[in-house]
């Protein structure tokens, strides 16, 4: 273990851990803070369930470090207010198992920041690194539709 | 009836435990660990039955004994109890069953939950139902006729008195439980949650982060195991280094898991395990193992060489199976029409991989997995440590998905052995790595089909063969031929009226663990039978559903007697899930005029159709694609699902949108190939699955039924992959016949 103690600021909260600087965000707010919100899926950055925001920017968990997260906001599913977003997403029944969800909802809670009315192709390219086995993708497209319509 | 409605006693303190346990947060510490194996969701003074406890907070614990997975039981079932019971749906909390023999049945898989369940629980519902209708009778001194529960309480219509089911709890759990065949069974026009579309219970909690599975377990003092396991099936560990791994920070231990012998079963495969305080520090701890692996049988299993093996096979004579009429001998080559289809290995690639934790105590053992099968983990982490079943209490979780790989108790049981060797809680969690390469794959196989046309094209006489590995060689050794159980899954059940109609099994030996995935060998067979359909169609210049019914013939009820097998139907009665050819055409009707709505096709695109019976259930389904530059685009699918009476129809649409994308994805991307013994695949980069830009728009038809509650899981997987395929020869002329698409078009 590093002697160096890091800090991360998750969903506006201050914590301060004994880590190796090289440990994923992901397994640090999991393991050593009870925050399993953020699922794991593949560990190399290919399945978005472990989507969470850096700064309001999505980043995957499994692949920042602990040092990378230094000074910045992190933001967890358990953070994310977007009451709009989740309302859509009942709305629509989307989850099935709901495991890859909270990864979804972070990536659609960022395309929405940024783009307030997406096509069905800003959705695609924005949500296609978030991948769901149980089959979802076209709830998931009509709950941001709904969400962006519902803002505007 | 009467063996799953005992009834023990527990203490009011096990009750509200459990409630918390599955309320909310993660109240498990092993200092809670002091359990009684039978402590189950019990209160003396309010447990109707084994499913339904009425407390005096004036909510009603149901409990949902199957595994949750994405399908939507703990929604289905507590809507089947609470129906009967004429309770409140704000004031249903379902409880998750622990193993219990208790529940019967409990293995979530082969399409069976509501199926297998549904009139029970309609029992079960009622039972509770009458008894609370007969505490409120002897409260009043009325005959119990004159009172009827309604709405969450019991109303006396003459008087126009009414009282809660909460007031009426305790009295009514001291009431004798009545004979499951005596009570009576609402009318279906009186239904008030079978048939609605209700959200899901734990929709809030998925939203949320708060939901939680196997792999979110956390107790105190627990440690994170993660094993590299032997990558070639029968190989051991031949010399092992640990010490750079026991240098990673957090690497707490490193234990070797001996490799078991003979069939592989639900053993625990064995390997190395790195045991630390969080999963990373294991992770990387795995890194750093030097392994030297023993020589297997398997090293030379190499998938390439092993398909080519099989094609050769299932050209030649097989086993006989099936045989509608005569035995055809003559296939004049100018009128008879032959090929061969190929599927490679596959694998279930849940979102969640396997992870189960374990604490194993002087008492006994307990366990916190996503398992779809409860009992079978007791079972076997039971046999493997040594201790009577009873004493191993396996807590289910939510399933991150799990398409049959979670029917496997494998995990559980590496957990157990762990938790035994260092006295603590011990959490497996497998990679996605481990998922890829160490799983209990769908099996590699082969088909060949041939049909010899009549005047007007339409085959007079069938040849079809099969072969691929089977399960049978997961649980014993030396088997060579597809089981009976596999070869009814759309192999020997298709209807077809073809006079003359011979089915065979050929010789396949497995070389690594073969499992069931969602629609198991139905997903090979639905693609032979539905291909060649279409290739006879296009020889006859006659639509696919029109072939289709043309082969399958009037509308009638076939039980395939007298011709050399004995059919199994899913382990249901013919009577009550009958081969309908009616239900057959209906569902090919109803996709036929959705496809009829749609533009005319453009230039390079086309449609394809199939149709299949699978779980006693009828799908049709026609998919539209567009390719251009040898690039795929499915632009739309249609499916048409009849399972029966469904008790959630937004749940049954859900799962057959995602039986599409689970047959889009196996169809165009899905292949485990095997080289020296080892699957060469890793992760979601060359295992890919179906992505939001790939996904077409999907529309669901479920027919509206009153015929027996059928499967709905997976039934809507098997059509999938031919109907893209004829799709893609529709739009291009090319035939499609070795699956994954991306070996022919970019995807």
């Amino acid at each position: 273990m590093s002697d160096d103690k890091l800090s991360l600021i998750i969903n506006g909260e201050s914590f301060v851990l004994d880590v190796d600087p090289k440990m994923p965000v992901l397994w640090a707010i999991r393991d050593l803070l009870g925050l399993t919100g953020t699922k794991y899926g593949c560990g190399s950055g290919l399945c978005g369930a472990c989507t969470i925001h850096l700064d309001g920017k999505p980043a995957r968990a499994c692949l920042t470090t602990v040092s990378q997260a230094q000074g910045k906001q992190v933001t967890t599913i358990e953070g994310l207010e977007f009451s709009e977003l989740k309302r859509a997403w009942s709305d629509n029944n989307v989850p099935q198992c709901g495991y890859c969800q909270s990864g979804q909802l972070m990536s659609a809670a960022a395309l929405l920041a940024v783009n307030s009315s997406p096509s069905d192709e800003d959705i695609d390219s924005a949500m296609s690194g978030n991948i769901c086995r149980c089959g979802t993708y076209t709830r998931i497209r009509a709950a941001i539709h709904d969400t962006a319509k519902k803002r505007t | 009836m009467s063996s799953f409605t005992a009834v023990k006693n527990f203490s009011r303190r096990d009750v509200l435990k459990l409630f918390g346990a599955t309320g909310g947060g993660l109240v498990l510490g092993s200092s809670g660990l002091s359990w009684s194996p039978m402590a189950l969701a019990q209160n003396q003074e309010s447990r109707l039955n084994l499913f339904v406890a009425v407390g005096e907070d004036n909510k009603v614990y149901l409990t949902c004994h199957r595994s949750e997975m994405g399908q939507g039981i703990r929604t289905g079932i507590p809507q089947i109890l609470a129906d009967e019971l004429e309770a409140d749906w704000q004031h249903v909390v379902v409880v998750q069953g622990l193993a219990d023999k208790r529940y019967g049945n409990q293995n979530t898989d082969g399409s069976r939950s509501i199926r297998r369940q549904y009139d029970r629980m309609r029992q079960m519902g009622a039972m509770a139902r009458t008894m609370l209708e007969q505490a409120a009778a002897n409260a009043w001194r009325v005959p119990v006729g004159e009172v009827k529960a309604k709405n969450h309480q019991v109303v006396h219509v003459k008087s126009g008195r009414s009282i809660s089911f909460g007031e009426l709890a305790l009295a009514a759990s001291k009431l004798p439980m009545p004979e499951a065949d005596s009570v009576r069974l609402k009318e279906s026009k009186d239904f008030r949650h079978i048939g609605q579309s209700h959200k899901i219970v734990d929709m809030d909690k998925m939203l949320s982060g708060k939901a939680h599975y196997g792999y979110d377990i956390r107790l105190d003092g627990m440690l994170y195991a993660s094993i590299t396991r032997p990558p070639v099936l029968g190989s051991d560990v031949e010399k092992l280094n640990d010490s750079m791994a026991r240098k990673v920070a957090g690497v707490v231990d490193v234990i070797q898991l001996p490799v078991p012998k003979g069939a592989p079963k639900f053993q625990a495969l064995g390997g190395v395990a790195v045991i630390a305080t969080n999963t990373w520090s294991a992770l990387q701890g795995r890194k750093a193992l030097e392994i030297t692996w023993a020589a297997s049988a398997n090293d030379s299993h190499n998938s390439t060489s092993y398909m080519k093996t099989l094609v050769q096979r299932v050209k030649q004579p097989g086993n006989l199976v099936r045989q509608q009429g005569s035995e055809n001998t003559d296939w004049p080559e100018n009128s008879t029409l032959n090929a061969v289809y190929t599927l490679p290995y596959l694998v279930h690639a849940p979102m969640e991989a396997p992870v189960a934790t374990a604490s194993v105590t002087a008492d006994g053992c307990e366990i916190w997995a996503s398992t779809q099968t409860p009992q079978s983990t007791q079972q076997n982490v039971a046999a493997n440590l040594g201790l009577k079943e009873e004493q191993v209490k396996v807590n289910v979780t939510l399933l991150g998905g799990g398409f049959g790989r979670k029917s496997k108790p494998d995990f559980s049981v590496e957990a157990a052995l762990l938790s035994q060797r260092l006295k603590r809680p011990v959490k497996v969690s497998w990679s996605r790595e481990d998922d890829i390469q160490n799983g209990y794959v769908h099996a590699v196989s082969a088909q060949f089909y041939q049909a010899k046309l009549d005047g007007d094209q339409k085959p007079e006489a069938m040849l079809q063969r099969t072969a691929f590995p089977s399960i049978s060689s997961t649980f014993a050794e030396d088997v060579e031929y597809p089981s009976a159980g596999e070869l009814d899954l759309g192999f020997v059940d298709i209807p077809f009226t073809v006079p003359n109609y011979r089915c065979e099994a050929v010789k396949a030996l497995a070389h690594t663990r073969i499992g069931w995935m969602r629609s198991v060998s139905n997903i090979q067979h639905a693609f032979g039978i539905g291909s060649f359909v279409d290739e006879l169609a296009h020889n006859a210049k006659m639509s696919c559903p029109k072939m289709w019914k043309e082969m399958l013939g009037q509308p009638r009820l076939v039980d395939f007697s007298g011709q050399q097998f004995n059919y199994r139907n899913y382990g249901e009665d013919l009577s009550r899930h009958p081969i309908d050819i009616d239900r057959y055409h209906q569902v090919i009707d109803i996709v036929e005029k959705s496809m009829s709505e749609y533009a005319p096709t453009k230039p390079g695109q086309g449609w394809g159709f199939a149709v299949h019976r699978s779980f006693t259930s009828y799908v049709a389904v026609a998919i539209l694609v567009k390719v251009e530059n040898a690039t795929l685009k499915v632009l739309q699918a249609i499916s048409a699902i009849d399972a029966g009476l469904v008790v959630n129809p937004d749940r049954v649409v859900s799962q057959t949108e995602g039986a599409v994308i689970f047959g889009l994805s196996l169809a165009m991307m899905g292949e485990i190939a095997f080289k020296d013994g080892k699957v060469k695949q890793s992760n979601f980069h060359d295992y890919p699955v179906l992505r939001m830009g790939q996904c077409p728009d999907i529309e669901v038809t479920v027919v509206s039924s009153d015929a027996a509650p059928a499967g709905v899981g997976e039934p809507g997987v098997p059509p999938v992959a031919p109907a893209l395929t004829n799709a893609i020869f529709a739009a291009t002329g090319t035939r499609i016949r070795d699956l994954p698409v991306n070996k022919t078009l970019k995807v």
